[in-house]
């Protein structure tokens, strides 16, 4: 049954800053938010990279893997599209400085492509001002 | 992620990825193919033939273990991506920077000559 905003399905997780749990959440939200038709086997695929590179910013960047700091995680399913949000307590940082390095003379960086990769594989990415949190959309095609 | 090296009759050392390759561990790829070269190792294929997933920290892993084996005169190949995997290295460019090979079988042969 919808709930108030209209969706199916809403989740709401806290997670500790420790990279060695990105993939269990990832099978969490996966497995609750992955249950509408219209989300194909590719479009699987992308949420699963979206959110582990989202949670990875979030747990090595913005918290700096500091174990007193969280990773909030919010996830919405409606009709039409998944929505997933995921903040941090850091500082935030300029989403806008950061360049993917997809030019021929920028391959050999070996960092820089997580952000690339979200923004390549989901519809819509927002941050909020202070740059410490994203929001991922997907929609139905 | 546990990962299995062994060396190939013609001399090409061959390391199999099976797990993931992620930000949480992409550090022991890393020092498994430093402590080869460091004992004289100079041509590798990494196969991800039994790997579900890489995630952006790996492909850097990759990118800088790919770096630092050629400025020791290596060359280092890659085999075994499943749709999945070879569809991040073509969206972010890096079947441009790697040899990538279906098998490994075909790795190894393409270092003969």
């Amino acid at each position: 049954m919808p709930g108030p905003t209209g969706a199916t399905v809403q989740l709401s997780l806290r997670v500790p800053s420790d990279v060695a749990c990105i993939e269990e959440v990832v099978d969490l939200l996966m497995r609750h938010c992955c249950t509408d038709s219209w989300l194909c086997r590719r479009l699987r695929f992308n949420l699963r990279v979206a959110i582990a590179e989202a949670l990875a910013n979030a747990i090595v960047a913005g918290n700096q893997e500091d174990r007193s700091k969280s990773v909030q995680v919010q996830a919405e399913v409606c009709g039409d599209h998944l929505r997933v949000e995921v903040t941090d307590e850091g500082r935030g940082f300029d989403p806008a400085r950061i360049s993917a390095p997809i030019r021929p003379d920028e391959l050999d960086r070996d960092s820089g492509r997580g952000l690339f990769l979200i923004r390549s594989l989901v519809d819509d990415v927002r941050f909020n001002d202070q740059g410490n949190s994203i929001c991922m959309t997907l929609r139905r095609r | 992620m546990a990962f299995t090296a062994s060396r190939d009759a013609s001399g090409v050392y061959l390391i199999r990825v099976e797990g993931q390759l992620v930000v949480g561990n992409r550090q022991e790829l890393k020092t498994g193919v430093s402590e080869a070269l460091d004992h004289g190792e100079r041509r590798f294929v990494i196969d991800f033939s039994r790997t579900g997933y890489i995630d952006s920290s790996g492909l850097g892993a990759l990118v800088s273990i790919s770096k630092k084996v050629r400025e020791q005169g290596g060359e280092l190949r890659l085999s075994g991506l499943n749709e999945d995997l070879r569809s991040l290295f073509e969206l972010t460019k890096l079947d441009t920077l790697f040899a990538i090979s279906d098998t490994a079988e075909r790795a190894v042969a393409g270092f003969a000559g």
